[in-house]
């Protein structure tokens, strides 16, 4: 098989740091924070790199878009197995307005221009929790799409992928190309050796501004404020049921 | 001593139920007029005394019943530790660290009462170096939270007890895991400690901020904290090694006719030089339990479960010697895996061991001994144990870390049949002298806590003894 994977992988604030929102309220404290990769991402490239081992698969390309830190995030997906990485260079304003419409349309340029056969992606981000790259790429691309895949497999030219869903499991049958979109329990991702680390430096990664892929990265959304969810209050002891019943019935509750 | 006879108490309590909250003893009209010290320094948040806060900071997960301290306070920094002990100090309190409360021995009881010193908020992991493979954690940091943060370097800190214990923990009570065979245990690993002093002085075993991977200056001070389960300071960092994770990693698993035939097999894979990380020893108490939990069907015997750790094109030759070396004495159904799913399956059994046994008789808690012995004596001493199991009719699968000589009888038992208990307790004091009869130790990994005090004497004689009280004393 000659496919080629593309694989989206996110640099975000790592999911075991504290979130600070910051003191002016526009958004949350990035500065010195530990990021790494999205974890849906981690999964995402683990089943690109478990498809090629399989030999389903030829080439598995990692992409992110951001500034210069996002190439630790596509070191680590070459770590892990990926062939070689795409760098979309954005930075300042427009990446801190960067959200899933423009990064669908730029991975719907690159796939035409890397000519890939599937795009596998992480569900969301945990950042922001969106869930809208994956569906949007394959409205942009009009490829059929398996979000919230639990289980994906390559039967003759077709895809078949369980999604997970409110009602339990659904499969169906997908023709490729197409965009997959990973759940938590699609893989467990591998965690990169140091070998395969430093095997990982000499692999290439390639230099990409939106503008050469005709991709305006304007936003077309305002963030107006971020703030922190309310302070849990202390709860109050009473003594009798009777003053229980009271204090439900003046908090309106009852 | 006091503190020695103490350790005989475990008969007569029903060792699972929490003993009723401690009121406040003669002492602790002292503890009430410091509590607005410790607020000072610590905050209201940072100091308890709620009765819930107490009982969950006296018990860990032995089988130890619960002595809660008397206060519990919640320091942010070294400098709080430092300035909490100091009041401590000044008041002739007793001091408690705790880190996660997932020991084995009772560690952390409040015997006298006292301030135990709740390290959870202090969760740091500072001073990353990874071409030095090194790093400085703080209590709060637990051993898979270290190598979720360092997933991405390729580096990992493989000493791996079973639960997700503190890291400075684990260096207090000198903890090992399943590969101590190959990456040794905290011993090994522990570079340098920040450790409070009873009386507030924060001392660094190794000199602030060094971290050689060798050095002869002086009396080794790191060592001497590694292991000292709580008794000489407090640690409030710790510089650990760290390794890079493997290329490769294979398991493999092997069942053999008895356990002299297994224990073979584990000596002649060590003297062949084969690359091996782990090497687990079930028995076929622990098979037959594991089987019925899992719905497995392992062969009824002696086994082992191995895992190779190395270069990817390595394995390939490092299991075809294992697997002659089995053949040649007797083992059958070699079967191994390097993908991470069939590992995953093959070694479920050694992972679910606890539980499985737990599982075969329902409603009753599980103790595990831990006793380890030069390897060449581990069939002897396996077989007399097993043979004192079936005489005082105690259910006690076992399974061990057959590469350290290390063993635990996971022993299941009804903490509500006082005959039953105290079998149990001779039979564990039986196996600990029938283990330092063999020149081996009463606790491989979990420590002396509150139960081995006085087998602690018994092995290491009377002249280690005074030399370790006079080192407390000061």
């Amino acid at each position: 098989m000659s496919a080629r994977v593309l694989v989206g992988v996110k640099r975000v604030i790592d999911y075991a740091v504290k979130i600070r929102v910051k003191p002016d309220r526009t958004g949350v404290v990035t500065d010195g924070v530990k990021h790494s990769m999205n974890p849906f991402c981690e999964i995402a490239v683990e089943e690109a790199v478990k498809l090629k081992e399989k030999k389903l698969v030829k080439e598995v390309v990692a992409v992110s878009c951001g500034p210069q830190q996002v190439q630790e995030t596509i070191r680590t997906a070459l770590a892990m197995g990926a062939d070689r990485g795409i760098h979309v260079e954005v930075s300042g304003k427009d990446y801190e307005t960067l959200g899933p419409l423009q990064v669908s349309k730029i991975l719907a340029a690159l796939a035409k221009k890397e000519q890939a056969d599937l795009i596998i992606l992480g569900k969301q981000a945990i950042d922001d929790d969106c869930n809208q790259t994956g569906q949007m790429t394959a409205a942009l691309l009009d490829w059929p799409q398996g979000t919230f895949a639990s289980e994906v497999n390559i039967e003759a030219d077709k895809l078949k992928v369980v999604r997970e869903i409110d009602g339990g499991l659904e499969t169906i049958k997908i023709n490729l190309p197409a965009v997959v979109t990973a759940d938590l329990r699609l893989n467990t991702p591998r965690y990169a050796t140091l070998p395969n680390i430093m095997k990982a430096k000499k692999k290439k990664i390639a230099n990409v501004k939106p503008a050469d892929l005709g991709v305006d990265v304007s936003s077309r959304l305002e963030v107006l404020k971020v703030d922190e969810p309310p302070q849990r209050q202390a709860g109050v002891k009473v003594e009798t049921v009777h003053d229980l019943v009271g204090k439900l019935k003046e908090a309106g509750r009852i | 001593m006091i503190l020695f006879r103490q350790a005989l108490r475990f008969t007569s309590r029903l060792p699972f139920i929490c003993g009723r909250c401690r009121t406040y003893s003669a002492q602790v009209g002292s503890v009430e007029r410091v509590i607005s010290a410790f607020r000072s320094v610590s905050g209201d948040e940072g100091v308890s005394v709620g009765s819930a806060v107490r009982e969950q900071h006296g018990r860990d997960e032995s089988v130890h019943i619960c002595r809660p301290p008397d206060v519990v306070v919640f320091p942010r920094s070294v400098e709080e530790v430092s300035a909490l002990a100091k009041i401590c100090h000044h008041h002739q309190l007793p001091m408690i660290p705790f880190g996660t409360g997932t020991g084995l021995e009772g560690g952390v009881g409040a015997l006298k009462g006292g301030v135990c010193f709740s390290l959870r908020k202090m969760e740091q992991v500072l001073d990353l170096h990874q071409e030095d493979f090194d790093v400085t954690v703080e209590p709060g940091v637990t051993r898979k939270g270290l190598n979720s943060y360092l997933r991405d370097t390729g580096l990992w800190f493989p000493v791996d007890p079973g639960a997700d214990a503190s890291l400075c923990g684990m260096a207090a009570t000198s903890a090992s895991g399943t590969n101590a065979v190959r990456y040794g245990t905290m011993r090994e690993n522990v570079l340098n400690l920040e450790v409070v002093l009873a009386d507030g002085t924060v001392l660094h075993t190794a000199g602030k901020g060094r971290r050689p991977r060798k050095t002869s200056a002086g009396y080794n001070l790191t060592n001497l904290f590694v292991g000292s389960e709580g008794t000489l300071g407090i640690i409030t960092k710790a510089t650990l090694r760290l390794y890079g994770i493997p290329e490769s990693m294979v398991s493999a698993v092997c069942s053999f006719p008895s356990v002299q035939s297994a224990v073979d097999s584990t000596v002649q894979i060590l003297q062949a030089g084969v690359s091996i990380a782990r090497i687990e020893f079930l028995d076929d108490v622990m098979i037959n339990a594991c089987n019925r939990f899992n719905n497995l069907s392992y062969a009824v015997t002696p086994t082992l479960f191995l895992e190779f750790h190395g270069s990817s094109k390595s394995m390939q030759e490092q299991v075809s010697i294992t697997e002659e070396i089995t053949r040649d004495n007797g083992g059958s159904d070699f079967a191994w895996a390097e993908d991470e799913e069939t590992r995953g399956r093959l070694w479920k059994a050694r992972h679910d061991a606890w539980y499985a046994a737990l599982a075969l008789r329902p409603g009753c808690k599980a103790y595990s001994t831990d006793v380890c012995v030069p390897i060449s004596r581990l069939p002897q001493i396996i077989v007399e144990t097993k043979e004192d199991l079936i005489r005082n009719n105690i259910t006690g699968p076992i399974a061990g870390h057959v590469g350290d000589g290390n063993f635990h009888c996971l022993i299941v038992l009804d903490p509500n049949d006082p005959d039953e208990v105290q079998r149990v307790h001779s039979f564990t004091e039986r196996l600990a002298r029938r283990a330092l009869a063999m020149d081996g130790t009463c606790t491989g990994e979990h420590g002396i806590g509150l139960g081995k005090r006085a087998l602690l004497r018994e092995e290491v004689g009377p002249s280690a003894i005074e030399v370790m009280l006079e080192h407390r004393r000061r």
